[in-house]
This record gives structure tokens, C-alpha cells and sequence, in this order.
């Protein structure tokens, strides 16, 4: 669903430093040929020979965008019981398991780098690993479930389909495979908010609450202002970003605000305008003491998603461990019976 | 803290997309034995239709040609263009067989 350009640095790692110390002339030759490869946009595979860096930041981006994705299942998750009719719900449900399987695809992509799926699933279990801010907000109505759909997939879209084009091949291929889904999850939440909007001014009222709520959180989805970003320099030279934040999110806002106006809602920002000088819109400040609060565990629902994340896990352990018993005993019966 | 020994093994999914085509890599996942992997992977790599057949493959049992094996492997191959069609020069009223 929803990366957000949020590659924050792990604050327990040691500084990267640009050259390895005892950089021998062997390691010089494949820095090299890595470099070549990358200016030559080709693609980095599994096997190949990458800086240190270049695998950790990679680790450390996928995983959170995985995370993302499994957290992410949860705010939705909270309206499928309550979903106004069989027709939402389903397509409520076939989401939800889209959040699931972009999800795996991304921790598969993840593994691909040498971590296993325990390491990262217990960087995200012990509050290590981040996730992108937006799920930490709740979804109070039904409108909400159009909203995410409409504004915060339509932000992951736009977050997404650069990194289709990503140096790392497993990582792009994951990506090509998510942004093919994604483009229901936001159709479908349009949708969803234009019934709603030919409804009773009750539900216009709860379509334009929703998103008055959720407008600046989705703004914030997109990272940090470039000014801000320290790492984004180094991640588009490895062709791992694309696009900048600030970029991206003008990007978002210039291609919202008309769909604003066919919706008939309005954005909840009194400086947003067009700007004819410079052929884009202008938009009001965003709260980044709000996000960070909310990267750092300090928002509305951080506390609440995480334990139901390792609740859901700790819970499935004994599943798992039967499954694995299982298989065990099966293969162990099949070998007596061959020998 | 779990360790990796206790994780399920990776599988590789290849997907048929639709008659006559060939499987296809789509990704990996993790299961406790084939039949566990073929039913995860109809519900992570299908689910719309993207397939009529599904193979998995133990990730532990594929061999792969090494990256620097890629100059010896396949470069020999370059210098060969006699092995393609449009190395002869024949008259146009010959056509296309």
C-alpha cells in the first residue's frame, strides 16, 4: 500500500562511513564495476557484489515498507465487520489481503539481501524497525475506509511507481507487482466517497470530516522536506530513490486538488492556491513536530498497533510450530514407507 | 527472540500465466512442505487470475550460475553472430521461409 519516503537512519547503527578503511584494490575493482552499473541504470541482483551501505539501506527501506504494509492492514481491518454492505465488504477484504500479500512480496525482496524474515519481524515487534506515520491514525467512520483509499493510496502511488524503476532488481519487481494492485485500492475508495456524496448531508458531512482529518497526516506520508533529508542524496546516487520528497508531494497536491473539486469536498488548508508563476500549487505549513511525535511512537494509535502486530504473532507461534512438527512427522513417514 | 532455525523454508513460485506459455519466476515465500507452499502461493501470487499452474521449488535446491562466471558463461556468444538469420545477405525475391 503505502511506503512513505521515511528512510530514517537507524540510530543504533555506526556512522556509514563513504570509504572502507582497509579498501584493498580487489574491493576498489568491484566498487567500480558497482558504480558503472548503476550510472548504466542497470539492475543489482541478489548475487552481486554491493556496498555494505548500499545493502543496509536497502534492508532498512524494504523492511519498513513491509511493515508498513502489515500494519497498515489494521486500520482497515477495524471497518470489515461493520461494512455497509456485502458488496464493501468484499472489496474491503480482497484490500485488506492485498495489504497482506504486498507485504510478503516485500519481505521476500527483503531476504533476498541475507536477513531473515525472524530479524525483521522482530525489528518491527520490539519497536526497532519503523513503519510509515499514516497508520497510526485512527479510522473513526466509514468515510474514513474511502479516504484512505482515495488520498492515501493515491500517495502511495505516487510514492511507488518511481521505485518500480530501482536499481535493486528483487525490490523493483516487488514494486511493479504492488503499484498493479494499487491502482484498484484508490479507485475503489473514489468510488466509495462519490456514493457517499450523492448520500444525505449526514454522510457528505462525514466524507468531508474524514477528510479534514486525514488531509495533512497523507501530506506528511511523503518524509520529510528535502532540507531535511541527509540520506536522500546518497539514495538517489544509488538509484534507490528517484524522485525527492518535496517533489513527490507536489506532485500529490497538484493532482488532488482537482479531484477534490469533482468530489465536491474541500482541502482543509486556507494557503492552498494555485500559483500561475510557478504552474503548480501553493500549500500551507505542515506539522512536522506532529509527525516526528508520530514516528517516534507518540501518535494517536502507535501503541495500540503494535501490540495487536505482536499479539497476532505471539498467538500464531504454536501454529507454526505445529505446522512445522507436522511437516516433520509427514516426511518421516514417507522415508519409512520408501525404505 | 526467534532464531532462523525455526522459520518454515523458503520456497520459489513459478507461475504459469496461461496455456501453452512457460512458468514464469514470481517471487518466494515461506512454507513447512510443498503442499503448504503451492496453497500460499495461489493466495499470494494469484489472486487475480495471473495463473493456470504453479510450481514450487525448495530455495535451498536451485543452482545458480555465478555473477562472475557471467563473462566465461556467455560472452563466447557474442562473437557468433553467424548463428543468427540476418548474418546472410540472400536476394529479396527468395522471401521468408
Amino acid at each position: 500500500m503505502y511506503t512513505q519516503a521515511l528512510d530514517l537512519p537507524d540510530p543504533h547503527a555506526a556512522p556509514l562511513k563513504a570509504v572502507a578503511a582497509q579498501s584493498d584494490a580487489a574491493q576498489d575493482a568491484l566498487q567500480t564495476r558497482f558504480d558503472a552499473k548503476i550510472d548504466a541504470d542497470g539492475k543489482i541482483e541478489p548475487q552481486d557484489w554491493m556496498p555494505e551501505a548500499y545493502r543496509k539501506t536497502l534492508v532498512r527501506q524494504i523492511s519498513q515498507h513491509a511493515h508498513s504494509e502489515i500494519i497498515g492492514m489494521q486500520p482497515e481491518g477495524n471497518w470489515i465487520s461493520r461494512a455497509p454492505s456485502l458488496k464493501r465488504k468484499a472489496i474491503l477484504l480482497a484490500k485488506v489481503q492485498d495489504e497482506g500479500g504486498h507485504g510478503l512480496y516485500l519481505y521476500s525482496a527483503a531476504e533476498t539481501l541475507g536477513t531473515s524474515r525472524d530479524q525483521v519481524l522482530d525489528a518491527l515487534h520490539t519497536g526497532k524497525a519503523k513503519y510509515s506515520s499514516i497508520f497510526n491514525y485512527p479510522t473513526l467512520t466509514w468515510a474514513d475506509m474511502g479516504v484512505i483509499g482515495w488520498l492515501v493510496d493515491g500517495a502511495a502511488i505516487m510514492n511507488q511507481v518511481p521505485i518500480c524503476r530501482c536499481s535493486y532488481g528483487p525490490y523493483a519487481r516487488a514494486m511493479i507487482r504492488i503499484c498493479k494492485e494499487e491502482s484498484f485500492h484508490q479507485r475503489q475508495g473514489f468510488e466509495n466517497l462519490m456514493v457517499m456524496m450523492a448520500g444525505t448531508p449526514a454522510q457528505r458531512a462525514m466524507v468531508q470530516d474524514a477528510v479534514n482529518r486525514w488531509w495533512w497526516p497523507v501530506l506528511a506520508m511523503f518524509g520529510p522536506p528535502d532540507a531535511d533529508s541527509p540520506n536522500s542524496a546518497q539514495g538517489m546516487r544509488w538509484g534507490i530513490k528517484r524522485i525527492s520528497n518535496d517533489d513527490l508531494r507536489q506532485k500529490f497536491v497538484d493532482a488532488t486538488v482537482p479531484q477534490a473539486k469533482v468530489l465536491g469536498v474541500t482541502l482543509p488548508d486556507p494557503d492552498l492556491k494555485w500559483d500561475e508563476g510557478k504552474q503548480c500549487h501553493d500549500y500551507g505549513a505542515i506539522d512536522w513536530d506532529e509527525f516526528w511525535a508520530t514516528v517516534n511512537g507518540n501518535g494517536p494509535c502507535n501503541k495500540e498497533r503494535l501490540a495487536t502486530r505482536v499479539k497476532a504473532h505471539e498467538s500464531g507461534q504454536w501454529v507454526r510450530e505445529a505446522a512445522m512438527a507436522h511437516a516433520r512427522k509427514q516426511q518421516q513417514r514417507a522415508m519409512k514407507e520408501a525404505a | 527472540m526467534s532464531t532462523a532455525r525455526n522459520e518454515w523454508p523458503l520456497w520459489e513460485v513459478f507461475v504459469r500465466s496461461k496455456q501453452g506459455l512457460e512458468h514464469k519466476h514470481s517471487g518466494s515465500l515461506h512454507a513447512v512442505d510443498a503442499a503448504q507452499a503451492l496453497q500460499m502461493a495461489r493466495d499470494v501470487y494469484t489472486r487475480r487470475q495471473e495463473g493456470v499452474s504453479i510450481w514450487v521449488v525448495p530455495s535451498s535446491q536451485i543452482t545458480a550460475s555465478a555473477p562472475d562466471d557471467k563473462a566465461e558463461l556467455f560472452e563466447p556468444m557474442a562473437d557468433k553472430i553467424y548463428r543468427h538469420p540476418t548474418f546472410y545477405e540472400i536476394p529479396d525475391e527468395v522471401g521468408h521461409m
